[in-house]
């Protein structure tokens, strides 16, 4: 039993190191360091940088533009990627509708949405929770009606993660109302331009609209967009959700995130001549992370190496997506902790782009609370953390 | 032992309890946050009229006798609603260093201001390395000729965009951490080098960064004796921290009210969430919380009122900050998270309640610090 990566491995790692030092441009790293929000097109441009290396899709199959990369180098660089803050492709298009697209659609869907995809040119949103619809998304009642060759959908999605600028979103719309639940439901993919969608924005804890609800109003789509089988969405859905949790413990982001506390907690004042770095309360605590992320990178590694030989990511996946995140949120927490009356200031402008008032700091210290706050969403959605509890209670334990 | 209000507490919270249910609900919450002033004129004359700004005066001082308790009850309702009038820095802060230090007819003149709500005041304490260490002052206040200069830089002086004077704390000798050399000076906002770098809170209040550049004052803009302060800054920001525990054992009250309301009325899987005992026993926990901060806060409040030595109150309100601290974050998240998604947003109440305990989190000394304190006022 060995942990160590392969001289392969490692000349990879070197690879990708170069490749990130010398392509992440360097204003989207001032701007990620000082905790700025990348606008779109400025997602859209690192997108494009690393499709052109042909590294923006590392989890999908060769044939499709992925990588071929093995899960270790899949994990090489993925950490990398974490080590310097290099933002993640945003996942709706490239990690979500995808692999469903691969898997379920035809020849001619594939032809029409891959490229788009894996190149950025098209922004993807993901239509599946409802008011009433969350935790319980299979009754879901947004509802699509056959009329001719065209889909007829009316009802409302709500939380859709920049919304605001996707072209597409990928819907689960309700087909069939006399069935079980979970098999009337289809997959719908659906033009944002179409007429009868409206978007409201929805204002999140740290003041930005991130989410939205989308209100479909006798929305007409093509029935060719329908992906597979009418009423068969629930399980490719399910499919889509393993895909989802790849990288779910977010451990490289996480590293990056307690590497900035020692930093931060050594610049900060105790107000007692030290520094907080030195504060026993806080060095406790910051242990404790630190030993924590331990547990969870080798839990991480050991789905990982399952994943080597062949086996399917099971329930496990959700101790990761548990721990990732509550490991997330604490030091959510900590920075808030650190940043003592500096978190107060509440001025969510000056971590977007073109701010022209008089910033308010030190450092960035006014966005330790904005960042605790949004970041409670974390145990929230991809299945909150008590859905994930019970998945354990059932699939695992057999409760 | 007796842990029953008094008639004229009974009859100041009913008062309180009454006015939030009656004109401070979420949205005329939100149109007063949303205001240029951040609070409503209305309201704070309300509060003067009703005589809860005298709540933190003695009988001598011409208030409502000042005790901790009292406080504690009049805090504790603001708290349900998320009251945003600036009642701690005017009141409490600055109200309790100018009763506690001003004399003569500056002491009489400016309590009636107070107590009238005619005046606004902010009290500029806190510095940007000091962390919560009251005695980390370097701005400075140096003698030339017969003027007073004041020069340095307050950070989270809450009520500074509305503030028509602050008292600031200065340097007046001694080092950058020395408990003595400390002074406190009444300066008008509009006095020449006085500059406030203005925001809201997390919570909405309004606050600010207070710059002092060569401001020039005289001896009797000093208020109580050169160099004297720290004690009465201790006890008065002891005060002012049992007082936001008071308001964050209310604000978590609403908290579980509402979680649980709302649990109720969310239906899942064809149920209301309050059924799945998962969500339950997080509940209980919450109402555990909620329970225990109340009865350390009450510990507190006693403790200030009594005639216990100086050390051993400090070490009360100390337990009750750090008690509080961890309430706070046990109560605050667990409410976002029973209530999923929305609870995430600006649009409900729950979230804007989470956020003002947060802020009072960190307001006084964290939970850290006082745990750290507590151990060394132990004897
Ligand atoms: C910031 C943000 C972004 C999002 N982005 C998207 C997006 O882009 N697209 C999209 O489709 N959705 C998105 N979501 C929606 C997200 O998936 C849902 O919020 C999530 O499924 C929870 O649903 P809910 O908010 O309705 O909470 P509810 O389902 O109402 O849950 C409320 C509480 O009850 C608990 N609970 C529910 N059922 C059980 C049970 N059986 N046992 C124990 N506890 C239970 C929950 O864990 C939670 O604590 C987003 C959400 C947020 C907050």
């Amino acid at each position: 039993m060995n942990a160590d990566f392969t001289a392969e491995e490692l000349a990879f790692q070197e690879e990708v190191r170069e490749f990130l030092q010398n392509e992440f441009p360097r204003e989207l790293k001032e701007k990620v360091d000082a905790n700025i929000r990348l606008s779109k097109e400025e997602l859209v441009r690192w997108q494009k940088i690393l499709y052109k290396k042909g590294w923006v899709a590392p989890n999908w199959p060769e044939e499709y533009g992925g990588t071929g990369w093995t899960p270790t180098q899949k994990y090489i660089f993925a950490n990398e990627m974490g080590r310097i803050g290099a933002p993640e492709p945003v996942p709706f298009g490239l990690k979500m509708v995808a692999p469903v697209i691969m898997t379920y659609g035809t020849e001619e869907q594939k032809q029409r949405f891959l490229p788009d995809i894996l190149q950025s040119n098209v922004w993807w949103c993901q239509g599946y929770s409802e008011p009433n619809a969350g935790s319980d998304l299979a009754s879901l009642k947004t509802t699509a009606v056959r009329d001719g060759d065209e889909y007829v959908v009316n009802g409302s999605k709500t939380w859709n993660t920049y919304g605001q600028y996707a072209d597409w979103i990928f819907c689960l719309v309700r087909t069939d109302n006399t069935a079980k639940k979970q098999e009337g439901i289809s997959f719908l993919l659906i033009d944002m331009k179409s007429p009868g969608i409206t978007l409201k924005p929805i204002v999140l804890l740290d003041g930005h609209a991130e989410v939205n609800e989308v209100f479909f109003d006798e929305v007409r789509v093509p029935a060719e967009n329908l992906i597979g089988e009418e009423n068969k969405g629930w399980t490719y859905a399910k499919l889509l959700l393993t895909h989802e949790r790849t990288g779910i413990a977010q451990v490289p982001r996480s590293k990056r995130r307690l590497a900035a506390l020692k930093r931060t907690a050594a610049q900060t004042d105790d107000g007692f001549g030290g520094s907080m770095a030195d504060n026993p309360a806080f060095k406790q605590k910051l242990a404790e992370v630190e030993i924590q992320l331990q547990a969870l990178e080798y839990s991480d590694l050991r789905t990982l190496a399952a994943l080597s030989v062949g086996k399917a990511p099971g329930p496990e996946s959700s101790i990761l997506k548990i721990v990732g995140t509550e490991l997330a949120q604490q030091m959510d927490e900590m920075f808030v902790q650190l940043a003592g009356y500096h978190c107060l200031p509440f001025v969510p402008d000056q971590f977007e782009e073109g701010f022209q008032g008089q910033y308010i700091g030190p450092g960035t210290t006014a966005s330790t609370a904005l960042t605790y706050f949004n970041n409670r969403k974390l145990s929230i959605f991809g299945g909150s953390n008590e859905i994930q509890r019970n998945i354990i209670c059932k699939a695992v334990l057999g409760l | 032992m007796d842990f029953s209000y008094t008639e004229v507490q009974q009859m100041l919270q009913d008062q309180v309890q009454k006015f939030v249910q009656k004109s401070y609900d979420f949205e005329t919450r939100r149109k007063i946050v949303d205001s240029e002033a951040g609070y409503s004129e209305e309201n704070w004359a309300l509060f003067a009229e009703l005589g809860w700004l005298a709540v933190p005066f003695s009988e001598d001082d011409g208030g409502l006798g000042g005790s901790a308790v009292d406080l504690m009850v009049v805090m504790e309702e603001f708290g349900k609603a998320n009251v945003v009038e600036p009642f701690l820095p005017n009141a409490v802060l600055c109200g309790g260093l100018i009763a506690r230090l001003a004399k003569g007819d500056q002491k009489t003149g400016l309590l009636e201001e107070i107590m009238s709500g005619q005046l606004q005041l902010a009290c500029a304490f806190a510095e940007s390395g000091a962390r919560y260490n009251l005695a980390r002052v370097s701005t400075s206040a140096t003698a030339n000729g017969d003027s007073i200069v004041l020069e340095g830089e307050k950070v989270a002086v809450l009520n500074a965009p509305n503030a028509d004077k602050f008292l600031v704390v200065a340097r007046e000798s001694g080092e950058v951490a020395d408990k003595q050399g400390l002074s406190l000076f009444l300066v008008d906002s509009k006095a020449e080098g006085v500059s406030v770098q203005a925001f809201a809170n997390i919570d909405g209040k309004k606050s600010g960064n207070l710059k002092l550049d060569k401001v020039q004052l005289s001896g009797a803009d000093r208020i109580g004796e050169a160099g004297q302060l720290y004690d009465s800054l201790q006890a008065v920001v002891d005060l002012a921290t049992v007082g936001v525990s008071a308001e964050a054992v209310g604000a978590m009250e609403a908290l579980l009210q509402k979680t649980v309301e709302y649990s109720k009325t969310r239906k899942q899987f064809g149920v209301p969430i309050a059924t799945f005992q998962a969500l339950q026993h997080r509940m209980a926990d919450m109402f555990i919380e909620c329970q225990l901060a109340r009865s350390i806060v009450m510990m507190a409040a006693m403790k200030l009122d009594s005639e216990a030595e100086v050390a051993e109150k400090q070490q009360a309100v100390s337990a009750a900050k750090s008690r509080i601290a961890r309430a706070i974050a046990r109560v605050g998240q667990e409410a976002i998270q029973i209530h999923g998604g929305i609870g995430t947003t600006e649009e409900l109440d729950v979230g804007h309640l989470f956020k003002r305990v947060t802020a009072i989190d960190v307001m006084f000394g964290n939970g850290d610090y006082h745990t750290e304190r507590f151990v060394s006022l132990q004897s």
